[in-house]
């Protein structure tokens, strides 16, 4: 604990750390100090003046350095005539802060006059309003009429785009500087500014396009007026008609907190409507975050689309049916097949609904399949991070190492707080095989060629095991050496053979460097969806060698998961299988040819649990009323186990939660209950006080717990016999294509959102000019790509001098069936038949 | 392709070995000056070039290029006339002459001639206070002053431009 | 004044040349500093001096370069050359006609906080001057005053112009600093201070033209000998920059403590015949009106005098005399307008003040304004006084706050008249006075 300083404020004693400023110490106390430009997140300012206090400071004796006592013992506090900014003054022993009197709050109301004399009069049409410090502060300190002439108010631009997704009124804006400081100094991101001067000071943007930032959506929750909205809620609603329902986004393993705002709506046929999506605060996960992707993809959740009906094939064609009709068809089916069953299951689906899966297909002898092109969860079951790590408290004690990894796009909040992290001292190792936003914050940079993931982090442990020349003693001995080291790999360029090796790895050097089993030490995945980790835990896996499993499978049961539309070769694999079940959202092409099609509600429509990719398990709530006739994933499990022998609990999701519990070690002494408290946080951010730390949402719902790891439970861990994958052939006329993550990708959720369209990537081929040079191609062209899965797939040349020059990159979910990396053969244009 | 880089090359090594080579951002200021030379204004192009150069973000680039007097972010005449009418010019006839260079000139302050080549704009104090009324010539990359002026002193210079000045095919002075 | 501290070109003709500035002891300070005296000893002869800042503030020179730590490096020096108050013109005729004497003082100066690098930074309206001031740092580079190793010491020196680009708050020294880093020009929290955290978040002193115009002489002749001229706490000359209605504008110098009157009457030839002086403005716009009465004509012109008796500061010391044809409603609304214009934009007060302020000014000299607009614009800057971030803002309410009080019928004469012309009329003089 530092040094600690007592003052008082308003008579009252305050005792915080040395260096806090008056705000945030008031704050703390209970005493709110109204404030525009300062944030709790943000560097002080001083530049909106509201937080002007009285301060009186204790006079000291020249000669001997010592405070100037009263009569009474007090020391004597002399305050001076001029107010002072509470946000940019620290606090200092002994000293006085006067927050309520008559000259503070003169100064309030002439700061608040100055700034409306040029702020319109929008209230009754601006989305802030109801939610609006400034309005709110109006009411409480501000001048009840305006003595500036009405018609020489400055008119600017009141619905400019700072890129298509943020919206910017210019009228409203009052200079606060948040959202420009946010951007440089939290997300790195300088992509807007103030530019001019003056009364004429404004927002600009220069990139391309707008406000080209995937945390753009923050600065709306952050300008304490209406001045930023988002092209998504703007105009939508007010704010008073809104109830706030919390949530976990589930897009990418970090489980961002979220709280949905909904309101019942006449244009929807009275149904309840989500207008918005804002961050709910937790601090060890998200902060008061949330990345674009998690704020605005959404839209799929309410789609008309959605399934309604579960659907059965009579005479070749799908036709609705009633739920009795598919069960009863489902559970013949069952009976009859035995143990030639298979589940397939994605990270999309909550614990609860994987546990059920999980016990209705191994009670018949089945296998439960994560699909998914990342292997390794087992490890960092295994080797997880343990209950205690926040990395926040994180130093230069500690080392982090990404590999395999664009952490920026694959788990942006996590790329926030590593970046933080690093500035806070921790020794950053980034190992890619291409620069990534993370190298400018690392401590050490590693650059491989794909496929050498595995063989990095043996070259890490202590005494080289395959020593690589892209990893110098020093960097190793970094990792080695910290008090704590948390490893984070992702699938860059690789699929589920290099990941499993990956991982493997990642497990040896932790428990060989003596980072295991203590908070802030372990292994983590970053993996492609919200509860991969979950689906390991509740015991998914992928399969190395889905063919050979589809030829044993005589029932497949699919849930939350499109293989016959990521990949025509599978689909054509998976359409041999005699009775297929499918269970999903919306009539995907993997449904179009199952046998059964059974519709399940969203998780806004339920409850359940997530594991998020750092292992802590997270309730999510409902925030919509379920549709008629649907039901939850495990509630359909339930409903045919019954018929066939097994008791699954099929309603309460609590339940069947607790069943979790007693099954898994990781997971024992968790109960809805535990998952339902809440950390006292810290800057206190809500409803209560709009000014102080924005609109996101504090937590009442709870801030989640962390999973013991399973080698905590004495189970003794070998160091497995790593087995290095084979290096990749590329035969001549052949190219290296790796797949990568990027955020706006053109998976099937995105279909339903419109905003980002600017920004998703499509089937783009990105390669050194180099490279592209070698094959005869340029940047622009369309190439096609034989993947001897059917027709060769199109895709856009494009060039970048900062690849790497030994492979093309090619994302993911932009409707090429690329899995893992391969030597492709390119077909050009010309000579395509 | 780098026009700036392209033209000025040398200049641009030039500055940056003012400033310590972690501090390439120092150099937004004089870049744009440079980027200012031919067409009097600094267009978006150029911002962006500047970008490049010294790997400082466009929207950086852009909001220096918003905040000073002296850069343009929209075209004006290859000459800006910019008199001066602050407080101790004002006290010895500035106005009076702002208004008589308006009239000759047939623009409104702030307005452009026809042949593009003079822009006529207010300013603020030019530390000539003692050579009141006087005005200060912004083009062709240079800043030059001309004080004690009379509408004929004025006149002379003006004409005297307009008579040398040519334009090349891209628009430009040469 | 026959014989010139500062303004030696007077005296000494073609002294902006580097053989004639040698030939009359030009660089013999600096070669004496360098070769046989230790920085701390510069650094105690100036403090001793009692040397002041020349550029507004006032603050002891020699105490500002005391308060670089020793560690943190590197140390750079600053000259502010960003001269924009209206009515200053005092630092451009140094630097175009003894530019040697000032380098000579920011040499000295890089040397007494040892600075190896040091930059002066000159608005971008100098661009003439700054082209010259860089041929001439490239000739003493030839001649082996700046760079490596000089005169065979440990110590390097390179000096390095930087153009501002017409903004007055780059004059203010933190925003000159964010200015020089490539960052707006709006002023820094303070603390930390410049001399603490300036450039580059490194120690950093920054001075005025006038005031290193000065060291050389201190350090050729020592502190005693600079407190011959001045007063007791403002000892030393000035250079008092004389413009407005007078008859001989132009720059004076003057050892502090001059009273007004000589400088106005005396040497500034008074006011336009058939004219009388109404009031002076001391500081440039950033003055409060003083009515030019015969207690202030005779106040003598220091730091101390003015604020005691006037009760305004002396600042830059640039004068600008009114006479009794001006309005003072009109005077008002040039300055209002300058701040306007100038303001960064960073703090509300001053923000939206000025831009408030002007727009009444604005209608009362266009006579479309009534009694009550005068008392807002009086409670208005009230409104901005005591909250803003920088001197700017407390300074734009001066000019308008002292008018209001002391020439209240002016504006009440623009009220009655009630002209309805749009545009602002020209103030008096159609020619410029000879």
């Amino acid at each position: 604990m530092g040094k600690m300083v007592t003052l008082t404020i308003d008579n009252q004693p305050v005792t915080v750390p040395d260096g806090m400023n008056v705000v945030d110490a008031a704050k703390s106390a209970g005493i709110n100090i109204p404030v525009f430009c300062h944030h709790p997140k943000l560097k002080p300012a001083g530049m909106c003046r509201v937080c002007l206090v009285e301060i009186g400071r204790p006079e000291i004796d020249s000669a001997t350095k010592q405070f100037i006592l009263k009569d009474d013992g007090s020391p004597k506090v002399r305050f001076f005539p001029k107010l002072e900014t509470a946000c940019t003054t620290p606090v200092s022993e002994g000293m006085a802060v006067i927050t309520e009197s008559e000259k503070v709050a003169k100064a309030r109301r002439e700061i608040l006059e100055l700034l409306l004399t040029s702020h319109p009069l929008d209230c009754p049409v601006c989305d802030k309003g109801g939610e609006c410090p400034l309005q709110n502060l109006t009411m409480q300190y501000g001048p009840p009429q305006s003595r500036f002439l009405f018609d020489e108010k400055i008119k600017l631009a009141k619905n400019y785009p700072l890129g298509e997704l943020i919206f910017l009124d210019r009228e409203r804006c009052i200079q606060c500087g948040r959202c420009v400081r946010f951007q440089n100094e939290i997300v790195n991101d300088p992509v807007i500014a103030l530019s001019q001067r003056g009364r004429s000071l404004q927002i600009i943007t220069n990139s391309e396009p707008g406000f080209d930032s995937i945390f753009s959506g923050n600065t709306t929750d952050i300008c304490p007026v209406g001045a930023l909205t988002t092209a998504d809620f703007r105009f939508g609603a007010r704010p008073w008609e809104l109830k706030p329902a919390p949530s976990i986004c589930n897009h990418c393993p970090v489980g961002c907190n979220i709280t949905f705002n909904i309101r019942r709506e006449a244009m929807n046929g009275g149904k309840w409507t989500i207008k918005r999506v804002m961050p709910r605060q937790n601090e060890p996960v998200n902060e008061i975050w949330t990345c674009d992707k998690g704020r605005l993809v959404y839209q799929y959740l309410e789609s008309d689309q959605r399934l309604t009906s579960p659907l059965i094939r009579k005479n070749g064609k799908l036709e609705e049916a009633s739920w009795q009709e598919a069960i009863d068809l489902i559970t013949e089916k069952i009976i009859v097949v035995g143990y030639d069953i298979a589940a397939l299951a994605s990270g999309r689906l909550s614990n609860e609904d994987l546990y059920n899966l999980k016990e209705l297909v191994h009670s018949r002898g089945g296998q439960t399949i994560l699909y998914t092109h990342m292997a390794g969860g087992d490890q960092s079951a295994r080797m997880g991070v343990g209950e205690g790590t926040d990395f926040s408290t994180l130093g230069p004690e500690t080392a982090i190492l990404v590999i395999a990894c664009d952490l920026h796009q694959e788990a942006p909040i996590w790329w926030l707080r590593l970046k933080n992290a690093a500035r806070n001292g921790v020794k950053l190792i980034v190992a890619n095989p291409r620069p990534t936003r993370l190298d400018e914050f690392a401590t050490h940079i590693v650059r491989y060629q794909y496929g050498q993931e595995a063989a990095v982090l043996s070259a890490f442990e202590p005494g080289g095991k395959g020593f690589l020349a892209e990893v110098n003693e020093l960097t190793a001995r970094e990792f080695a050496d910290a008090t704590n080291a948390i490893l984070f790999f992702g699938s860059e360029g690789i699929g589920l053979l290099h990941s499993e090796a990956l991982a493997q790895a990642g497990s040896n050097l932790l428990y060989k460097t003596g980072h295991w089993g203590k908070p802030n030490n372990g292994l983590i995945g970053i993996w492609p969806h919200g509860n991969t980790q979950g689906a390991w835990d509740m015991g998914f896996k992928p399969c190395m060698d889905m063919p050979d499993l589809i030829c044993k499978t005589r029932m497949m049961y699919i849930a939350g998961a499109d293989p016959c539309g990521d990949d025509p070769k599978l689909a054509e694999e998976i359409k041999s299988i005699d009775f297929i079940v499918v269970q999903d959202l919306f009539l995907t092409t993997t449904a179009e040819i199952a046998d059964v099609v059974l519709p399940v509600l969203p998780y806004t429509e339920r409850e359940g649990t997530y594991t998020s990719g750092d292992r802590r398990v997270q309730r999510f709530y409902p925030v919509l009323p379920p549709r008629k006739n649907i039901y939850a994933d495990f509630s359909i499990a339930a409903k045919i186990g019954r018929p066939v022998g097994l008791e699954l609990e099929e309603n309460a999701a609590a339940l069947v939660f607790s069943r979790i519990a007693s099954t898994y070690p990781g997971y024992d002494r968790l109960t809805y209950q535990t998952l339902a408290e809440v950390q006292e946080q810290w800057p206190i951010i809500g409803r209560g006080d709009l000014y102080y730390g924005g609109t996101s949402y504090d937590n009442h719902q709870g801030t989640g717990c962390r999973l013991k790891n399973e080698i905590i439970f004495g189970e003794l861990f070998e160091p497995t016999e790593l087995h290095l994958p084979d290096p990749i052939q590329i035969p001549g006329g052949t190219l290296l294509v790796v797949p990568v993550t990027k955020l706006f990708d053109n998976g099937n959720l995105m279909q339903f959102n419109s905003l980002l369209e600017k920004r998703k990537w499509g089937a783009e081929l990105l390669m050194h000019p180099d490279l592209a040079e070698n094959y005869g191609l340029q940047a622009g062209e369309v190439v096609f790509l034989d993947l001897e899965k059917g027709e060769p797939y199109p895709a856009v040349i494009k060039t970048d001098g900062d690849l790497p020059s030994g492979a093309a990159l090619l994302p993911r979910s932009c409707g090429i069936p690329l899995s893992g990396p391969r030597a492709v053969k390119l077909v050009k244009m010309a000579e395509k038949d | 392709m780098n026009q700036l880089a392209e033209n000025y090359w040398e200049e641009i090594q030039e500055i940056l070995k003012r400033y310590p080579p972690d501090q390439k951002r120092s150099a937004v200021m004089p870049l744009l000056f440079l980027a200012q030379r031919k067409k009097n204004f600094v267009n978006d192009q150029s911002i962006r070039e500047i970008s490049d150069i010294l790997q400082v973000s466009p929207t950086d680039v852009a909001s220096i290029a918003g905040f000073y007097s002296l850069f343009h972010q929209e075209p004006g005449g290859h000459y800006r006339i910019q008199v001066c009418t602050d407080l101790p010019c004002a006290l010895r006839g500035a106005d009076g002459f702002l208004k008589a260079l308006s009239e000759y000139l047939s623009i409104e302050v702030g307005g452009t001639t026809s042949d593009g080549l003079f822009s006529l704009e207010e300013v603020k104090c030019l530390a000539a206070c003692d050579h009141a009324p006087m005005f200060q010539l912004q083009g062709k990359g240079t800043i030059r002053y001309h004080q004690e002026q009379t509408i004929e002193t004025a006149k002379t210079i003006i004409e005297g431009i307009r008579q040398s000045a040519s334009l090349n095919m891209e628009g430009e002075l040469s | 004044m026959t014989d010139y501290l500062l303004l030696r070109h007077r005296n000494i003709e073609h002294l902006d040349q580097l053989d004639v500035y040698l030939q009359n002891g030009g660089f013999s300070a600096f070669k004496s500093a360098i070769t046989n005296m230790q920085p701390s000893d510069i650094l105690k002869v100036v403090k001793e001096s009692g040397l002041r800042g020349r550029g507004g503030a006032g603050f002891p020179t020699g105490v500002k370069w005391g308060f670089l730590p020793n560690n943190l490096w590197p140390h750079y020096v600053v000259a502010n050359a960003d001269e924009s108050e209206p009515g200053t013109f005092k630092d451009r005729e140094i630097l175009e006609k003894n530019p040697f004497q000032f380098i000579e003082g920011l040499m000295l100066a890089s040397f007494a906080v040892q600075a190896k690098t040091a930059y002066v930074y000159l608005r971008g309206e100098f661009w003439q001057i700054a082209n010259i001031l860089q041929n001439k740092l490239a000739e003493l580079e030839q001649a082996g005053f700046l760079g490596d190793h000089l005169f065979g010491t440990e110590y390097s020196l390179n000096i390095y112009t930087h153009l501002g680009a017409g903004a007055y708050i780059c004059g203010e020294e933190t925003a000159l600093l964010e200015s020089l880093e490539g960052k707006l020009g709006q002023p820094r929290l303070r603390p930390p201070f410049p001399a603490v955290a300036g450039l580059y978040s490194r120690p950093t002193v920054i001075n005025n033209v006038e005031t290193l115009t000065n060291v050389p002489l201190i350090v050729q002749h020592g502190a005693q000998w600079f407190y011959g001229f001045g007063t007791e706490k403002s000892p030393g000359v000035k250079i008092f920059s004389l413009s407005g209605c007078i008859n001989n504008p132009g720059n004076y110098e003057l050892p502090l403590g001059t009273p007004f009157r000589e400088l106005i009457f005396g040497l500034g030839g008074g006011v336009p015949k058939g004219h009388k002086i109404k009031a002076i403005m001391p500081a440039g716009a950033s003055s409060s009106l003083v009515v030019a009465d015969k207690k202030a004509l005779d106040t003598p012109m220091d730091y101390e005098s003015c604020m005691q008796i006037l009760g305004t500061p002396l600042g830059s010391a640039s004068v600008i005399v009114i006479d009794d044809s001006i309005n003072m409603a009109n005077l008002v609304n040039k300055t209002t307008h300058f701040f306007k214009h100038e303001s960064c934009g960073k703090c509300t007060p001053c923000r939206e003040g000025t831009y408030w302020m002007a727009k009444i000014t604005d209608r009362i000299v266009r006579g479309a304004a009534t009694d009550d607009d005068v008392n807002l614009l009086q409670a208005v800057t009230s409104q901005i006084e005591g909250k803003c971030l920088c001197a700017l803002g407390e300074f734009s309410i001066m000019a308008v706050q002292s008018a209001i009080l002391k020439y209240r019928p002016d504006f009440d004469k623009l009220l009655a008249e009630r002209i309805s012309e749009l545009e602002t009329p020209a103030l008096k003089f159609e020619q410029p006075v000879v």
